[in-house]
């Protein structure tokens, strides 16, 4: 009965593979069903007597963020808009924290009733849901360097703009064809700036305002790059909500209490008062999985196993070094490799990579691709150096007693006897631990390299589905490991010729 | 060639070897016997200080040895380890390594000697063996019998002055044993100065200059082996003799 169920390598690589693609069309097929309900938002909102909002406080002063003074509470000038929504709609607010990008899928998917967070009126979005008139007109301002000699966003064409993913700012650089940079906050673009990561910053001037032109380093150029508005967003098909707010924000503006609540957050300009231009005229079109998309996935999986494996040869020497530290040394070498592996082991990857790009920026001014590397690399070594350490503690202690019997120092003896014994131990624990940085490398998104899975949630923006995308990325993934694995199998049958499996 | 002076080592409150005096002269084989745990393998790890030792001094191959020698002494041990090889009872051969890499391996880092050089004598002492044929195997591809041998011209590629055997044929089936036996008889016979610790009383017996009978630290008979196996005079040795017949 048991033989049944021996299974070996080869197929169960395949069976893998069945699986996880079963998984995934099982997924895809979920995520089409579930629906929100249509067009009765407004009542479900009387009746529960609340009406929810999606924003993220990530996006910071002045829109949504903790109260200084009591961070239980949450301010700015979008509270207290939708405070005034609110009453006047006879309904209580409540926010619910989301990430800023998944906003408007979540508002599909129905975990909240309305988006209300900087979302801007671009014609993408209008094409997916229903959009409110706008309660703010904003200003594209673009920031670069003092005595740099840019005039306008055209003299930045070949150059490299920070801005935010999925915003409006976003749109333009792409269909100017200027190189972006995506962050995920409002410090960081202008942090970049000012160290020369980047050539200018293209943002709403609310963010230029508070995060960057009071800059010494930096200057805004004093005219808007383009001007559009900020909108609530409502799902397809609640026409009635719609007229609603938009009756409540017309109120708002007529009696000037829109204005009251702009100018607490010193948000009140001329731009407010004048025509309110058609914003959003970008016509980026629904993109297809293309050649094109294709290419640049290609192209993201390169930058993904530069990165690993770059990042691996940082980690193995490094690695070995603090498990022999950690083996053989004396004590202050013990305990030094003991801190360092509880410290990088200890905290998380992504807490390290933005140390290392933004924390020691000013003192060490590392590229996105440098930061990256030696931020896995780093991170990764002390995984390795427990690997290692493991490894040599196998080696039967007859092997060390031999070598000094035959004369060998303790250099002499690592080199020639331990090390290149525990590498064979450690290989299957090694290819492991490569395929999970493979995966753990998307994590450097957040210093602004784009490597498979940033470059897959982008597209999956511009599809506006996940699906397809999502294969792709999951495919490409699974193309660079097995490889890997089946290079190590090999390289395992060769070097460790005497470690075949003990029969049971 | 060898001196032990009043040797003496303690595990804690065990002593392991109290007071141990001998000497041993140029192309001497000894065979050290005695019951399990009576020191035979830590007075044999002494002799090139694989283990240190609490009291006492040992002269070996122009070597001296003082009780904890440290840091400051490694570089005369590892001289010393060249002149005073080792087998051990497991063979503790490289297993990453081919029979000829387990050979060449000391002689190239230790001594810096040439590829070429340390080559040909690894490929003589193959032969000498008599493994002449199995220079490229792994160790995992030879048998018990065969790798001891390798491990013997291993420790023999240092041209040592001294070869300490710790217990070579006890891993071994009894047609092993044999093969192991006629090399360092071969030894024996070219005027190796041996110290082998056994429990093969033929091999006491028939090439042993002498026979050391250790039992609780110290030699408690030092003789001929037609004095000592054949005509034991202390308690200790006649029982240990006595059982070993009966058995």
């Amino acid at each position: 009965m048991v033989a049944q169920f021996v299974v070996h390598t080869r197929p169960v690589k395949w069976l893998q593979v069945a699986v996880a693609v079963a998984i995934l069309a099982v997924v895809a097929a979920c995520d089409g069903g579930a629906q929100p309900s249509k067009g009765n938002t407004l009542a479900g909102i009387r009746e529960r007597g609340e009406i929810t909002w999606g924003a993220d406080i990530q996006g910071g002063e002045p829109y949504v963020y903790e109260d200084p003074a009591d961070p239980s509470k949450k301010i700015g000038f979008e509270v207290d808009l939708m405070d005034a929504i609110g009453r006047r709609l006879g309904v209580k607010p409540r926010m619910v924290q989301y990430s800023w990008s998944n906003l408007v899928p979540s508002l599909e998917r129905g975990d909240f009733d309305i988006v209300m967070n900087g979302l801007e009126a671009t014609s993408d979005r209008k094409e997916r849901i229903l959009l409110s008139e706008p309660y703010y007109i904003y200003a594209e301002t673009l920031a670069i360097r003092k005595g740099d000699p840019y005039r306008s966003i055209f003299d930045l064409v070949g150059k490299r703009v920070g801005t935010l993913n999925q915003t409006y700012a976003h749109d333009m650089l792409r269909l100017l064809g200027i190189e972006q940079v995506l962050y995920e906050g409002n410090e960081e673009p202008y942090l970049d700036l000012v160290q020369g990561r980047t050539d200018a910053v293209l943002l709403d001037n609310i963010i230029a305002d508070r995060y960057g032109c009071m800059r010494p380093q930096l200057h805004c150029l004093p005219y808007d790059i383009a001007r559009g508005s900020y909108v609530i967003g409502m799902r397809k098909g609640d026409a009635e909500l719609k007229a609603a707010i938009d009756g409540a924000l017309a109120a708002m503006r007529a009696d000037g209490e829109l204005e009251r609540i702009l100018r607490k957050s010193k948000l009140w300009d001329d731009r407010q008062t004048e025509v309110t231009p058609v914003s959003g005229t970008t016509a980026t079109r629904k993109r297809n999985f293309d050649g094109d998309l294709v290419g640049q996935f290609f192209q993201a999986a390169l930058v993904t196993l530069e990165l690993s494996i770059l990042a691996f040869l940082l980690a193995v020497p490094l690695g070995l070094l603090l498990a022999v530290s950690r083996v053989y040394g004396s004590w202050p070498a013990r305990t030094l490799a003991r801190i360092y592996i509880e410290l990088f082991r200890g905290t998380p990857v992504l807490l390290q990579l933005y140390v290392l790009y933004y924390g020691i920026a000013s003192y060490v001014n590392l590229g996105p691709m440098q930061a990256a590397v030696i931020g896995l690399g780093l991170n990764y070594a002390a995984y390795e150096a427990e690997v290692y350490r493991g490894a040599l503690l196998a080696i039967p202690r007859g092997q060390g007693e031999a070598a000094r019997a035959l004369g060998l120092g303790p250099w002499q003896t690592l080199r020639h006897v331990m090390v290149p014994q525990a590498l064979r131990l450690a290989l299957p624990p090694m290819t492991n631990d490569f395929v999970a940085l493979l995966k753990d490398s998307s994590l450097v998104s957040v210093i602004t390299v784009i490597e498979l899975t940033k470059r897959m949630t982008i597209a999956a923006v511009d599809m506006r589905s996940w699906l397809v995308p999502g294969l792709a990325c999951a495919l490409m993934y699974l193309m660079l490991s097995f490889p890997l694995s089946e290079l190590a199998r090999r390289l395992e049958r060769r070097l460790a010729r005497d470690q075949r499996p003990h029969t049971l | 060639m060898i001196s032990v002076r009043t040797l003496s080592k303690r595990h804690g409150d065990r002593k392991v070897l109290e007071g141990v005096s001998a000497e041993v002269t140029r192309g001497e084989t000894i065979a050290i016997v005695g019951p399990s745990g009576g020191g035979k393998s830590t007075l044999l790890r002494c002799l090139n200080y694989l283990e240190s030792f609490d009291e006492g001094s040992v002269e070996i191959a122009g070597f001296k040895l003082r009780p904890n020698m440290g840091r400051g002494d490694r570089q005369t041990l590892r001289e010393l380890r060249t002149r005073v090889g080792m087998v051990f009872q497991a063979f503790n051969l490289f297993p990453h390594l081919s029979a000829i890499e387990n050979i060449t391996l000391a002689p190239r880092v230790v001594r810096g000697l040439s590829r070429e050089v340390t080559i040909a004598r690894a490929v003589e002492l193959l032969k000498q063996v008599g493994l002449g044929d199995r220079a490229r195997a792994f160790p995992h591809e030879l048998s018990g019998g065969q790798q001891q041998r390798v491990a013997i011209a291993r420790a023999l590629a240092q041209e040592p002055d001294v070869l300490l055997f710790d217990e070579p044929t006890s891993a071994l089936d009894p047609e092993m044993r044999d093969e192991v036996m006629r090399v360092i008889r071969d030894l024996a016979a070219k005027g190796m100065t041996m110290l082998v610790v056994t429990h093969e009383m033929q091999f006491a017996h028939d090439i042993a200059s002498r026979v050391w009978v250790i039992d609780r630290g110290t030699i408690a008979e030092d003789g001929p082996p037609s004095q000592v196996v054949d005509n034991p005079q202390t308690a200790v040795a006649r029982e240990f003799f006595g059982r070993l017949r009966r058995s």
